[in-house]
């Protein structure tokens, strides 16, 4: 009988489904995070994670796991303070984080790297809030991020400080006068750059002569837009915007030939490293980033030279963030004198502590300081695409 | 013959409510006991919140006959109203518990209305036609909430369309920040509340199946020429199943997005009806206790799966598959009917 059938079936799923959810308590199971497992377990940080994995925005979450990962094996190798780094995937979205975040708890983690993305990481930030866990996310902008919550830092700029920054930028270089704007509505990300980057602009007297948007669904077409703003005449269209649309819109342009100036903001980051992108195509796109791996800093070289012999590609600023995160976390553990065998709440209670009154030196930043908010103060970096690669501007 | 098919149905829905009691009794031991992970913990109120989306879509496609692609559309419509009304209310009423019911009761109303509004030009179509236009009306709530600005302060509150146009006097709070969606949200959200929510769907949807109402709506998907025939008011019944289901849709979304503290129109996008279709489709339609089977156990799966990392996606999609295959298969189905003792007479077996 269908009833009985079903009675069974249910039964069946329901034992599947709970053994499963059981047996995720046992170590942490073999996968792409081994190598870092590998670490004397007892003594170690358990520093855990969410990021988009897969999907859409998988570039970033990968990019901030493997700079991670590159940091946390230096410094195992160094001795002294130890880490053992877990990444769960969010797939860029607020419920899944959460059930990540939740997954990453079971493991045991004890200082969080919070989420990549922006809204998964307001999600996250709520949890490791409540259940007192410091996070430090390596580039979750947005300022509802951090917005109350005494336990949540940083390592990026927040979205409104990037808009006013480009302007400035624009202003001071006096890279355009007449500028077109196309940003994506439905993208908090993308709006909140948008806002404060016409709000300055017109305090600056940079003249917005085109403002067009798009959305989720309609992102594949940008003929409108970019009529629009050639139509206005617009010398330079700032884009903030992450750089699959951005991409799209430099080869329609390219196709009418529309020529003016680019400018983009850090989601522009991994355009070059992006699959079936003529790259010729972003020659001479500008882009404010803190991150430039064509930086003759030695420390950043061997960063970069470390993460191509891995990965086989030119990190990116997320990486970056991601190492400088790891080792922000190990500057303030060292000097608060912590251990692993703290507990969460104590490890929270001491890093607040560290972070609002340490400066750090990275590899996206020198002199970074934290105020009692959680928004890192660092100066960003102008960078040009030459020849398919980063150069700094000035 | 039939006092004894009634029979059944009736026994049948008391088996549902029997099984989604137990269930919540035995989490709640475990949870009080703290042999649940956080990560299994963190799940139940998400799904509450989708068994319920199941149950009331199963009333539009499995018991009315109609394919909805825009369920979520009333999920989200249930979500931003139900929750600013939960942050309108922070004030004045300081008990989570009565902010939480207001809240759904808030969700399930607009999403009612909504229902209603949307019903008058869709229930005119049938089949494929009414699908496209309900996966339309999804888009144009999504839309719609990603450009809606809301804010309160002391004169009430505001709204204005694609920019923030509602200035707030001091001490004033933007509710809804159109692509930013609603942040800060309290979580009150708490399981007992999602039971409670399951079991008043339940209630609703078997009342209205089982009564006259409901075999007229059953007419109705049976043989609409038929029905109209004997006089059954198509339209009438029609609505009253559309709206029901929307509002217990609505009421879903308002207890999803005070589970979370923080909610965007994006998230409930055409995958999210699919989703819920999903659960419907492989639960069976007009089988509510397989919703809910279908849906607590499509939710936990992809969680469950983690161990997979890099594949997870596509091993779900494998397990999707076989689950689909195995729940539609005939020689399985009489496979396992064997092992029924007691059943000499199964359907299936022959």
């Amino acid at each position: 009988m269908k009833k009985k059938f079903f009675a069974l079936m249910m039964a069946m799923l329901m034992v599947l489904s709970l053994a499963a959810c059981g047996g995720k308590e046992d170590p942490p199971a073999p996968g792409t995070d081994a190598p870092a497992a590998s670490g004397e377990a007892g003594g170690a940080f358990k520093l855990g994670g969410t990021g988009p994995l897969t999907g859409g925005a998988a570039i970033y979450g990968n990019a901030v796991k493997n700079g991670a990962q590159i940091a946390v094996d230096e410094i195992n190798a160094m001795g002294g303070i130890q880490f053992e780094l877990k990444y769960e995937d969010d797939t860029h979205d607020a419920e899944k984080a959460v059930n990540a975040y939740n997954v990453l708890k079971d493991w045991g983690m004890q200082i969080s790297m919070g989420s990549v993305t922006s809204k998964p990481c307001e999600a996250t930030s709520a949890e490791t809030y409540a259940d007192r866990i410091f996070a430090l996310t390596p580039s979750a902008s947005t300022t509802g991020t951090i917005e109350g919550k005494d336990n949540m830092f940083q390592m990026c700029f927040m979205d409104p400080n990037q808009g006013t920054a480009s302007a400035q930028y624009i202003s001071d270089k006096g890279l355009g006068t007449k500028i077109a704007v196309i940003w994506k509505n439905d993208d908090p990300y993308s709006k909140g750059i948008h806002d404060t980057f016409t709000a300055k602009a017109g305090e600056l007297g940079l003249e917005v002569v085109s403002d067009t948007t798009f959305a989720d669904g309609n992102d594949t077409d940008f003929s409108v837009q970019l009529k629009n703003a050639q139509d206005a005449g617009a010398d330079l269209v700032f884009l903030p915007m992450y750089y699959q649309p951005a991409s799209l819109i430099l080869s329609q342009a390219n196709s009418m030939s529309y020529a003016p100036k680019w400018f983009g903001v850090d989601g522009m980051d991994g355009i070059l490293t992006m699959e079936g992108f003529d790259t010729t195509l972003a020659e001479g796109v500008m882009l404010l980033t803190p991150f430039n791996a064509d930086s003759t800093d030695e420390r950043t070289q061997n960063f970069v030279a470390e993460y191509q012999k891995r990965f086989g590609e030119v990190p990116n600023q997320f990486a970056a963030d991601a190492y400088d995160c790891v080792y922000a976390y190990k500057q303030a553990l060292e000097a608060a004198g912590a251990t692993p065998d703290m507990s969460a709440e104590d490890l929270c209670a001491a890093m607040i502590e560290q972070f609002t009154s340490m400066t750090f030196d990275g590899l996206t930043g020198d002199g970074m300081t934290w105020d009692a908010t959680g928004a890192v103060s660092k100066s960003p970096k102008g960078m040009v695409i030459e020849n398919g690669a980063y150069v700094g501007l000035d | 013959m039939k006092s004894l098919k009634l029979n059944k149905t009736t026994r049948r829905n008391y088996l549902t409510y029997l099984l989604v009691i137990l269930a919540y009794v035995i989490l709640q031991i475990l949870g009080s006991t703290g042999s649940i992970s956080s990560s299994l913990k963190g799940m139940l109120v998400p799904i509450c919140a989708y068994i319920v989306m199941a149950i009331s879509l199963n009333l539009t496609v499995g018991v009315l006959g109609e394919l909805s692609l825009g369920h979520a559309g009333f999920m989200s419509m249930g979500a931003f109203t139900g929750v600013t009304a939960a942050i309108a209310l922070q004030d004045a009423i300081p008990a989570a518990p009565l902010r939480m019911a207001i809240a759904l009761a808030v969700g399930a109303a607009f999403a009612a209305l909504t229902g209603f509004l949307i019903g008058i030009p869709v229930l005119r179509l049938n089949g494929d036609y009414l699908a496209i236009v309900t996966l339309a009306f999804g888009e144009i709530i999504k839309s719609i909430f990603n450009n809606l600005y809301v804010g309160v302060d002391k004169k009430g509150l505001h709204m204005s369309l694609l920019s923030d146009k509602t200035s707030l006097s001091e001490g004033g709070k933007l509710i809804i920040a159109g692509p930013m969606g609603i942040g800060g949200i309290q979580k009150i959200s708490t399981f007992t509340a999602g039971f409670i929510l399951v079991m008043i769907t339940l209630i609703v949807v078997f009342h209205l199946v089982n009564s006259r109402a409901g075999r007229a709506i059953m007419a109705i998907r049976d043989n609409r020429i038929a029905a109209e025939s004997v006089g059954v008011n198509i339209t009438k019944y029609k609505m009253m199943a559309f709206v029901t289901s929307a509002a217990l849709a609505g009421a879903a979304g308002a207890l999803f997005a005070m589970n979370y503290s923080t909610i965007v129109a994006n998230k409930f996008d055409f995958n999210t009806s699919i989703l819920v279709l999903v659960f419907v489709v492989l639960g069976g339609l007009g089988n509510m206790l397989g919703s809910i089977v279908a849906a607590a156990a499509l939710t936990i799966l992809p969680e469950a799966l983690r161990q997979f990392s890099d594949y997870r996606m596509l091993v779900y999609a494998i397990v999707l598959i076989l689950v689909m295959l195995a729940t539609n298969n005939p020689t399985l189905k009489s496979f396992f009917s064997r092992f029924k003792p007691g059943k000499s007479h199964g359907k299936e077996a022959a």
